[in-house]
């Protein structure tokens, strides 16, 4: 009964009144701002980094505020998904497909309250089987040299820019990028500037922060300003929301596939919850055959791709926590987070500081229980927050951020490399260059060069030392195969359309 | 086509010239001669092969913005710029209204929305930075002598700013 004794000393850190109160604001404030198109969850998390910080709250409540906004914004996604037909993040594109001809049908109430219902499900299940896999994991872990960590960092990026864009070359440059940003600043072994033009204020490498905020809030303006802020209007009319029993004991079996599927989705590295949900609502599809009529608006399609997304963000901190490599953008962001709180996630962790894994794992079950107990009775003032126009929002988003970030170095520098790189963001999201490897390289790139490094220096240059363990061996195939594999399963694996009107 | 290939070769050029450096980089007797360059070669040459695929098999091309809007999203990159060296010497308050208001015109071409949005948000969020989270550095405002405002400016001016 360790996990229990775990939990309980999780529950012990988490449950006081002053982080459920804090658990409470994560949670609406999460809501909300994965209800808001335009602003995901990466980006909620991201703007709130710096700010968090700022505030000087101690690690642990800082990791309750965050994780309750985390998974608030991934309940939040659905709501714009389910009214507006545009997801608020990518994982809530496949909840587009049957959660708006629902809305259409005057179904809105009905999706909205089975779709919390379904994303409940999943992330608790999730959280569970973190509690059980995760301690596991971090034993495995300590098997792991540098030159396993090498191969694992290197798995990472190959499954991320296999699974999550539709041209490699552009993934690997954008892991290349962000890689290359990561080496700039004083080297740590000779205690020199390296790559960094003779400019003063480099020589303490880009923080990453910096680069997020940059990424994903600062370049969403430029995508308002080229479309003047078009369909931020509500869509469909919410009308009375009861809860319907009928649906969600329906789709029981639907919601526990897909919060298996999901969750498996979101333990390989690098893959995420766009893939969770996307094999969920696709297995689901095809279990239910032609008769099942997904894409129409049945309650299944609502509740797979939900309960999937959901699963997989939970599964997503497992390699987050145990190896310190993040399974996708959020959890990216989630590890930027802890870097900022100098956690260093990996499987000394759990041995070392349990106080932080536990009361985190509690804080998700926290989180979830307030988050159904929030979505339920108070949907409809979420869905009044959608209707705060784009002329308002994006600059008050863009303030917000600047305002972060000015507050952790006060320098006028970090804040024009913030501009930079939203003008980055822009073009690298128009030229359809995934943006999240970016942000992977700049966090990870400083572990893995110490990886590699720690490698020569141990085999004395000898490059072979890379591939001389079995599980080295295995992850460098496995790295291979994510990034050449779905080029070849690109065809069968198509997503599929959003429905326009 | 065209747009993967310009940004191909943007891209080949900066592998280039970050590999360049990379042979530059300084080493000592505590890092050794070729650790601290090892892995910035193999990002390089990497992200040069990477490049080139994308000048000889580039994607469709995505659907530009009109000229118009390219004014726009330029003077919107300007606004922030400007925006954030004169935070320090004017202070949040002033600075805050017209880059709001600049971008919600921006986004929404309504002047009295625009300006009023601008004048709320920088109250509304200085307000709730400062009283209610109580962010330390951030002040209401500042009245700058000459030569500081254009220290200030001059940052963004090539070759005169630091």
């Amino acid at each position: 009964m360790d996990i229990l004794s775990n939990l309980a000393l999780g529950f012990g850190v988490a449950l006081s009144p002053y982080t459920l109160f804090l658990a409470v604001c994560g949670c609406f404030l999460g809501t909300i701002i994965g209800a808001l198109p335009g602003l995901g969850p990466s980006n909620g998390v991201a703007i709130l980094i710096p700010i968090t910080f700022t505030l000087g709250l101690d690690a642990t409540s800082a990791l309750v505020l965050m994780t309750s906004v985390y998974y608030g914004a991934m309940y939040g996604g659905r709501i714009s998904s389910i009214l507006l037909n545009i997801p608020g993040d990518e994982p809530a594109l496949m909840t587009t497909l049957d959660g708006y001809p629902m809305a259409k049908q005057g179904r809105a109430g009905d999706a909205l309250v089975l779709s919390g219902v379904a994303s409940f499900v999943g992330a608790f299940l999730a959280t569970i089987g973190l509690m059980l896999l995760a301690p596991s994991l971090a034993r495995v872990a300590f098997l792991f040299g540098p030159a396993e960590y090498f191969a694992l960092y290197l798995l990472a990026f190959c499954t991320l820019g296999g699974m999550a864009s539709n041209n490699q070359a552009k993934a690997a440059l954008a892991a290349c990028i962000g890689l290359g940003i990561a080496t700039i600043g004083v080297d740590s072994s000779s205690g020199l500037p390296r790559l960094t033009g003779g400019n003063l204020h480099l020589f303490d490498g880009i923080d990453f922060l910096v680069a997020i905020v940059g990424l994903f809030a600062i370049a969403e303006i430029f995508f308002f300003i080229e479309s003047h802020g078009a369909g931020s209007s509500i869509g469909v009319k919410l009308d009375k929301v009861r809860v319907p029993l009928r649906d969600i004991w329906s789709t029981k079996w639907t919601m526990l596939r897909a919060s298996g599927v999901g969750f498996i989705a979101g333990i390989l590295p690098g893959a995420g919850a766009s893939l969770g949900s996307f094999l969920a609502y696709m297995s689901e599809k095809s279990i239910a055959g032609d008769k099942g009529g997904f894409g129409t608006g049945v309650p299944k399609g609502v509740a797979a791709p939900e309960a999937g997304n959901n699963a997989a963000a939970g599964g997503a901190l497992v390699p987050m926590l145990t190896l310190g490599v993040p399974g996708s953008g959020t959890t990216a962001v989630l590890l930027a987070l802890l870097m900022t709180l100098n956690i260093t996630p990996g499987p000394t962790l759990f041995s070392d500081r349990p106080e932080v894994v536990w009361g985190l794992i509690a804080s998700l079950l926290i989180a979830n229980v307030v988050l159904l107990l929030m979505n339920v009775p108070m949907v409809k003032i979420f869905v009044k927050v959608l209707m705060v126009p784009a002329w308002i929002l994006l600059p008050g988003v863009t303030m917000i951020s600047f305002v972060g970030i000015y507050s952790l170095s006060g320098s006028y520098f970090d804040l024009l490399l913030m501009v930079g790189f939203g003008v980055l963001g822009y073009f690298l999201r128009k030229l359809d260059i995934p943006t999240v490897p970016v942000i992977l390289g700049i966090l990870l790139g400083g572990n893995m060069e110490d990886a590699l490094r720690r490698a020569m220096t141990l085999s004395d240059g000898d490059a072979m030392y890379l591939f001389s363990s079995p599980i080295a061996i295995g992850l460098w195939i496995a790295a291979i195969a994510g990034f050449v594999a779905p080029m070849f399963l690109r065809g069968l694996l198509k997503k599929p359309q959003a429905i326009t009107d | 086509m065209a747009a993967d290939r310009i940004f191909g070769l943007v891209a080949l050029i900066t592998a280039v010239a970050y590999l360049a450096a990379a042979t530059q980089i300084q080493t000592n007797m505590f890092s050794g001669e070729f650790l601290p360059k090892l892995f910035p070669y193999m990002i390089g040459t990497v992200a040069a092969i990477c490049a080139l695929f994308m000048v000889f098999k580039p994607d469709p091309d995505p659907e530009w913005p009109v000229k118009g809007t390219w004014v726009n999203m330029a003077l919107a990159v300007l606004v922030l710029a400007v925006y954030a060296v004169m935070l320090t010497p004017l202070g949040f308050i002033l600075p805050t209204i017209f880059a709001a208001g600049i971008l919600s015109y921006q986004i929404s071409p309504r002047l009295v929305p625009a300006a009023l949005s601008g004048l709320g948000l920088s109250l509304g969020l200085f307000v709730l930075f400062k009283y209610a989270l109580g962010l330390g550095n951030i002040v209401a405002y500042r009245v700058p002598t000459p030569a500081k405002l254009w220290d200030a400016i001059s940052i963004l001016i090539p070759f005169v700013g630091h």
